[in-house]
């Protein structure tokens, strides 16, 4: 087989994977602050990629501009959500938080069947069939453009929470919850305004992967599974450790699909995910417990 | 306290008379039994990942009563069941549909819910009539309470080759190599272990390079396309559904890549919404598939009646073929007169329908319970629409290959 199709398939990987990243990286933040983990994030989503799919027949504006609202949009659901139904569960038993946000996540699937439908929809901008070629490479414009949007708010997510002063709150409350009360932080306040920036980032990554794939009301566990897979494989809690898993997670499936089978490509990520958890339980820029 | 016998001289007269009365009219409750209609639990995957085709499946429904009363058979009391496009399910929905009274049971378009359909049926003794599947082995078990009217693997395949040497003949256009992709569920698969069989009975033109089986609830499906592309055949033999069928062409758009044709021996390249979500990037592709005979009567009827209730829908297979199973139970309920299970089994069984829609001389079933007189088609997409382009004495149009280029259109 030609080295083109090697080189082709990871560059594709590698972009799905930006995305997967970002994806994931709201799923992070929100446990390494909030040490809660969001059973719906993928149903969260699924529900941005249906508003994406809703303003796009209604403004036939592009999902790149649309990150925007939608984004915002997410933050102010987050916010919602953990303010007014996650908060009284952060002190509980994990299983009850585990309970708690199947059944949102249920809820959310269900809302969107009978809303939208079980039909697979997608949306189609003015570059959904192009592609780029730079020699021998030829990448899908939609990728590009979805990886690109990525990395954009991912680093500007790095940035808020390394140079804002409310981000720097919201590090000391992951790092003390005790000291930040002391200090007289209004955590409850903070851990909500985690939730909707995490949210946020799951929003953002649905209207970027709206241009990229179709949505269904039932794509929510899969990409709840896939965002657990990439941040146990980049480390829990470990913003660069979520854009890493991604990329990794995003190439191991393109190439397991061209070296043996592309059915079995999910396998190959799993298969990463079992060697991290054997040699490095934390992930690859987690850390151990206690560190 | 006074104790009482149970019966007195008025109680047995009034039961005598009641006995009378009830045998009196006894011939009469057999002509209310016809008057009655058949319940039919009616499965099909509504949602899940073939959600799509199975409300597509049951379009035909919202014509089908009618058109049974214009041949002069009984009206259908239709049950409907949700498989979710899952096999467990599909055999629970079966269970509960007999429980809520299902007489017989139609469905369910996809061979690994309709085996386990089959066997709760055969179990419970209710007549199943499969509208769609393909799967060799449902016809092969025994069953006495099982009837396919669709034609199964190795047939779809058979004619499949049969009218592809048709249209390479007719465009003068044969492609040297193929790579061979199929979806990797149970229909799938099944096409898959027949395809080399079948071939072999063929003189086809054609090598396999590569067979690229895929997930059929993927979302990105370049890795495949890409491997197929690479193999550097001239030509993609095809075994999908909807969705994936969608998917597939786009990657082939943005990886700049026009076969010189696409051969389906599935669903999925001649639905509606392939043909309105590709706009003119869905002409092209043949699919050679269970269709229907444009000069048949009763395609003519279902055709005018379809078009009345879904003016934006094409009649396509999954309206033929489920029609055609509500049909073939209207039928045998006429002919058995009761709906006890093993009278309209024994009716099914001697089924003998030549004013159908289907390709071939009509609806009969072989001891096995499957229909093995029916013929397939080959149809192309075509400026939107569809044209059947073999075999020659069911077409209305002739074959175009190659394709055209899909950055020229």
């Amino acid at each position: 087989m030609p080295v083109e199709i090697y080189l082709n398939v990871a560059a594709s990987g590698l972009l799905t994977g930006l995305v997967y990243g970002l994806m994931a990286l709201g799923l992070s933040v929100i446990f390494g602050v909030v040490r809660v983990v969001n059973f719906a994030h993928g149903e969260m989503m699924s529900l941005a990629m249906y508003l994406t799919l809703t303003l796009f027949s209604a403004l036939k504006l592009d999902p790149l501009v649309l990150l925007v609202p939608i984004a915002a949009a997410l933050f102010v659901f987050g916010y919602l959500l953990q303010r007014g139904l996650i908060n009284p569960f952060i002190n509980r038993p994990e299983h009850s938080q585990f309970m708690l946000l199947v059944a949102v996540a249920l809820i959310l699937v269900n809302l969107e069947l009978i809303v939208f439908g079980p039909d697979a929809q997608g949306i189609r901008t003015t570059y959904s069939f192009d592609s780029f070629q730079v020699g021998p490479l030829i990448v899908d414009a939609s990728k590009v453009y979805a990886a690109g949007a990525a990395l954009v708010v991912a680093g500007a997510l790095f940035a808020f929470f390394r140079y804002t002063l409310l981000g720097k709150a919201i590090r000391a409350c992951a790092d003390n919850y005790d000291g930040a009360r002391v200090v007289g932080l209004d955590v409850k306040h903070l851990y909500a305004l985690t939730f909707g920036i995490g949210s946020a980032c799951v929003g953002a990554a649905g209207a970027m992967l709206m241009a990229v794939i179709d949505v269904t009301p039932t794509i929510g566990p899969a990409y709840t599974l896939l965002a657990f897979v990439i941040v146990i494989t980049g480390g829990l809690g470990s913003m660069p450790g979520a854009l890493l898993g991604g990329l990794l997670i995003g190439l191991t499936e393109a190439l397991g699909g061209v070296l043996f089978t592309p059915s079995a490509k999910s396998m190959f990520a799993f298969g990463l995910l079992v060697l991290v958890l054997l040699f490095r339980p934390q992930g690859i820029l987690g850390r151990k417990a206690g560190a | 306290m006074e104790r009482s016998t149970g019966m007195n001289r008025r109680k047995f007269n009034t039961a005598l008379a009641t006995t009378g009365a009830l045998a009196a009219l006894s011939p009469f409750g057999i002509v209310r039994a016809q008057g009655a209609k058949l319940k039919v639990g009616l499965l099909l995957p509504r949602s899940g990942v073939q959600a799509g085709i199975g409300q597509d499946c049951h379009r035909v429904v919202e014509v089908t009563n009618g058109l049974l009363r214009d041949l002069g058979l009984p009206a259908l009391d239709i049950m409907n069941g949700d498989t979710e496009s899952n096999v467990d399910v599909a055999r629970a929905r079966a269970e509960r549909l007999i429980g809520e009274g299902a007489q017989l049971l139609v469905g369910a378009f996809d061979s690994g819910q309709t085996t386990a359909i089959a066997q709760v049926a055969e179990q419970r003794g209710i007549p199943l009539v499969i509208n769609i599947a393909a799967a060799p082995p449902i016809t092969e078990q025994g069953y006495k309470f099982v009837f396919r009217n669709f034609p199964t693997a190795p047939m779809i395949l058979g004619d499949a080759f049969a009218n592809q040497l048709e249209v390479f003949a007719a465009t003068g256009v044969s492609p040297k190599s193929v790579v061979f992709m199929h979806v990797n569920d149970t229909f799938g698969v099944a096409m898959q272990g027949g395809f080399t069989g079948v071939m072999k009975k063929f003189t086809m033109p054609y090598t396999v390079l590569e067979t690229i089986a895929y997930d059929p609830a993927a979302r990105d499906l370049s890795v495949e396309v890409a491997k197929a592309k690479a193999a550097g055949a001239e030509a993609l033999v095809m075994v999908s559904r909807l969705n994936d069928a969608i998917l597939i062409t786009r990657e082939l758009v943005k990886q700049r890549w026009t076969p010189q044709a696409v051969l389906s021996m599935g669903p999925g390249w001649y639905e509606d919404q392939y043909l309105k979500t590709l706009g003119k990037l869905a002409d092209g592709p043949i699919s050679f598939v269970p269709w229907y005979d444009p000069n048949k009567k009763l395609t003519q009827q279902l055709l005018a009646a379809h078009r009345k209730a879904y003016p934006d829908i094409s009649l396509n297979t999954n309206h033929v073929y489920t029609f055609e199973a509500l049909l073939v139970a209207a039928d045998a309920y006429k002919r058995a007169g009761s709906t006890d299970p093993k009278a309209l089994a024994d009716a099914i069984r001697a089924t003998h329908i030549t004013n159908n829609v289907s390709p071939g001389p009509g609806i009969q079933f072989n001891a096995k319970g499957q229909n093995d007189k029916l013929k397939d088609s080959a149809i192309q997409n075509r400026g939107g629409k569809l044209v059947t382009v073999a075999p020659k004495d069911a077409a209305d149009a002739k074959p175009q290959l190659p394709m055209a280029p899909y950055d020229k259109r």
